[in-house]
């Protein structure tokens, strides 16, 4: 058992404040994986790691991924997003609008469009008029699926195959498939061995029928890692979310940057809402179904990093996706959340943190004996899941967050103190 | 003191007036560029405003809406954020609808099980905005996000409970499925008005109680000048030996309880269940309602009437040709345009207020006084 005990030294070194080796990450994901295959053959559950799940997780994460990315770019810059849901809604209609007419790429670039519509305007209210950033997003998620709706009816009306509330259809990005692999891989997937065969199912589910929507998003997701992290760019960008006053002291544009953060945000919020539409055929009233919403709380699940947002996206993704295959799986999910609250009260413990340890551990044994003495979760609360967890996540493990420091107030030129 | 009274009244008004008018000059550019005459609009919603239906229809909406704002106001007294009103409205108005409408109810007296339904209404919005209080307080949770999260699981939860094997039948004759329908006892009764089938809800008086209220915790007692002084700073306020946390928890309660009345007019004045067309996203209109009204009592009665109405002389537009959803995209320009020239008069104040002080002082010193 080295393996768990590097783990736990690492888990221990960690809370001084030194970051994760990927080393590590690759080790949690084994031990997560081991973790889902045991649930999988304890409870029979085979949906939980087949690659029809994993398709349709990948599918569902990717708006989600998103929509956490633009929260991400704006935050950094100091500029709390609530209106993510918005502008969304603006990039689902754009890939309606262009995207039945045009083809699905054309369809994703208006829907960028239109999000950096959505964007411009939360800029001008926060940044230049420092108008509170909660109240512009709220108002911009009562504009936009107005604006999408006033738009729809005028154009879709009347348009082959659409109607007042939707688009006609769009065709679906190009899919890719990695030939050899998937045949081999499933062959593997359907001998049901312990790790092994659920390995197999995850590849499997990521090498076959890939959408090039996929692939872009997570190439934007690396490119925005290394722009943010890595170039004198993304460090200005931060330093206006963190200490906008001693960025000015030092040259920097805040105004400038806060506006190319939230424009950034907008974009990507836009295409979140693109492949949304797309990815799903046609453009639809209330599509986005509170996806912007979910995409900030990836975001904030994610510590406010790339890494992180990108896991969070993938776990409520994988829920979504369970969610939609309706089967005992979901149920399957309650054991997983009581397992992982027992973790992080033992974590709790050892940092000296007893009653936090103590809630952690009751909510995890609550979790537990809902899936004992139950047969299945009533599909309506499985939506909640990524709201709870967020909830919980918040609640359990906030001292690990960390916030951009300046986040939310607003900043006038000459004004700091 | 002269100046008071002539150019901040103006001032005050300026701000919503030019928003109003920005919103509609914006909308009317829209109705023009996609082909729909603005005046044939206008034209419309007016017609729409004389027939007497529409005004008891704007006023019962109204309600609703100064319920949701002053629900919201109070967190905004304090620099708290209750976006999570709506959630706080839906599962109030659901678990109240469910214990009014139980045949057990059947043998209470009207007005106590009037009153059994209003307090439990309020129960249940203060329960759900005490956890984000609670996260708040414990653990530094920002309620911005909590409420945008319970907000979510309440909807999830509303689905769950609202099952014919749980809390709810099926409504006889349509796909609706509801609570049990609140017998007549249970009920408020509705006000006639000449000309109109539709009745105003006699709930309307709750909003006025509860304004009042509000506006005299706010003005006239210790804890509402706690309350503001907190809002306006909070590390004056600790220093005065006030309980930041226990503000906050207290405000927070007072928040989600009067939330919880939100649903109350429609649900004992008109629909008498609590099914799936119930209306949604009231807590959103609250936020924008508050806004325009600058979270005072009678301006915020103003702004829920303007908003009222809008909604209801929207039906009219549908008639006529025109996407009703010009009414929406109206105010969502409003909302935006109005925080905006709040802030621009704002600081048009605080320049205008250096002015006079340079003058009142003879003259503005040069720059080389000052930095001597």
């Amino acid at each position: 058992m080295s393996g768990g005990v590097t783990l736990e030294q690492k888990a221990v070194s960690a809370k001084r404040g030194k970051r994760l080796s990927p080393m590590v990450y690759l080790l949690i994901a084994v031990g997560a994986l081991a973790v889902l295959s045991l649930v999988r053959v304890l409870s029979g559950a085979t949906d939980l790691t087949s690659s029809g799940t994993v398709q349709a997780a990948l599918i569902a994460a990717v708006p989600i991924a998103m929509a956490a990315l633009a929260g991400l770019w704006a935050e950094r810059a100091g500029v709390i997003n609530i209106g993510l849901e918005g502008m969304m809604v603006l990039g689902t209609f754009g890939a309606g609008y262009a995207g039945y007419q045009w083809g699905p790429w054309a369809g994703v670039a208006f829907g960028l469009v239109l999000g950096v519509v959505g964007g411009l305007l939360h800029a001008v209210a926060t940044v230049t008029f420092g108008v509170d950033h909660i109240i512009s997003g709220v108002a911009i998620n009562l504009l936009a699926p107005g604006a999408a709706l006033f738009l729809s009816k005028l154009y879709f009306a009347d348009a082959p195959g659409g109607g007042q509330k939707q688009s006609p259809r769009i065709a679906d990005a190009e899919k890719i498939t990695i030939p050899g692999a998937s045949d081999l891989l499933g062959t593997v997937e359907a001998k049901r061995w312990f790790f092994v065969s659920d390995l197999a199912g995850v590849l499997r589910g990521l090498t076959t029928e890939v959408s090039l929507l996929t692939v872009l998003a997570v190439a934007l997701l690396v490119l925005t890692a290394w722009v943010l992290w890595r170039t004198p760019f993304g460090l200005r960008l931060r330093s206006c979310g963190e200490a906008p006053t001693a960025a000015e002291s030092l040259g920097v544009n805040v105004y400038r940057y806060k506006y190319l953060a939230v424009v950034a945000s907008g974009a990507f919020a836009g295409l979140g809402g693109a492949f949304l539409a797309v990815s799903s055929g046609q453009f639809r009233d209330g599509q986005t179904g509170g996806r912007g919403f979910i995409g900030l709380a990836a975001m904030i699940f994610g510590n406010w990093r790339p890494g992180g947002l990108a896991t969070g996206a993938t776990l409520f993704g994988y829920t979504d996706a369970m969610a939609l295959r309706g089967s005992g799986a979901v149920h399957a999910l309650l054991l997983l959340l009581g397992i992982a609250l027992l973790v992080v009260a033992v974590i709790q413990y050892r940092a000296g943190h007893h009653v936090l340890s103590g809630v952690a551990a009751a909510i995890g044994v609550l979790f537990a004996w809902w899936y004992f003495t139950s047969d299945e979760v009533p599909p309506e609360l499985v939506g909640a899941a990524p709201y709870v967890v967020t909830l919980l996540v918040l609640g359990l493990a906030s001292q690990r967050l960390r916030v951009p420091r300046a986040i939310g107030v607003p900043y006038q030129r000459g004004q700091g103190v | 003191m002269g100046r008071f009274s002539v150019r901040s009244v103006l001032l005050g008004l300026v701000a919503p007036v030019g928003a109003l008018v920005f919103a509609a000059l914006v909308c009317a550019l829209i109705l023009a560029l996609t082909g729909n005459p603005p005046l044939d609009t206008v034209d419309a919603m007016a017609t729409a405003a004389q027939r007497p239906r529409t005004l008891v229809n704007s006023l019962n909406s109204a309600t609703q809406y100064y319920l949701a704002a002053v629900a919201v106001a109070i967190g905004f007294k304090m620099k708290l954020f209750n976006i999570g009103v709506d959630g706080q409205y839906r599962l109030a108005a659901m678990l109240s609808a469910a214990l009014a409408g139980a045949a057990f109810m059947d043998g209470v007296p009207p007005f106590l099980r009037v009153a059994m339904t209003i307090v439990a209404a309020m129960l249940v919005g203060a329960a759900w905005s005490g956890l984000a209080a609670l996260l708040k307080v414990t653990r530094g949770v920002s309620e911005v996000i909590s409420t945008i999260m319970l907000n979510a699981i309440a909807t999830y939860l509303v689905s769950y409970l609202l099952n014919p094997a749980r809390l709810a039948e099926n409504v006889p004759g349509s796909n609706n499925i509801g609570t049990r329908p609140i017998t007549e006892g249970g009920q408020v009764p509705g006000i006639d008005y000449p000309g109109s089938t539709s009745k105003i809800f006699g709930l309307v008086f709750l909003a006025v109680l509860v304004g009042v209220v509000y506006w005299f915790v706010l003005s006239r007692t210790r804890f509402g000048f706690e309350l503001k002084a907190t809002g306006l700073s909070e590390s004056a306020a600790v220093a005065s030996g006030v309980s930041v946390q226990k503000m906050v928890v207290w405000s927070m309660l007072l928040s989600g309880a009067v939330a919880g009345l939100v649903g109350m007019p429609q649900l004992l004045g008109s629909s008498h269940s609590y099914s799936l067309d119930f209306p949604p996203g009231l807590g959103f209109i609250g936020i924008a309602v508050a806004l325009l009204g600058r979270n005072h009592p009678v301006g915020m009665a103003v702004a829920a009437l303007l908003w009222g109405f809008l909604d209801n002389a929207a039906n009219a537009l549908d008639v006529s040709g025109v996407p009703r959803e010009i009414v929406l995209i109206m105010q969502g320009v409003i909302v935006l345009s109005v925080v905006v020239a709040y802030e621009l008069v704002r600081r048009y104040r605080v320049r205008a207020e250096q002015r006079d002080v340079g003058r009142a002082l003879g003259r503005t010193k040069t720059l080389e006084e000052v930095s001597a």
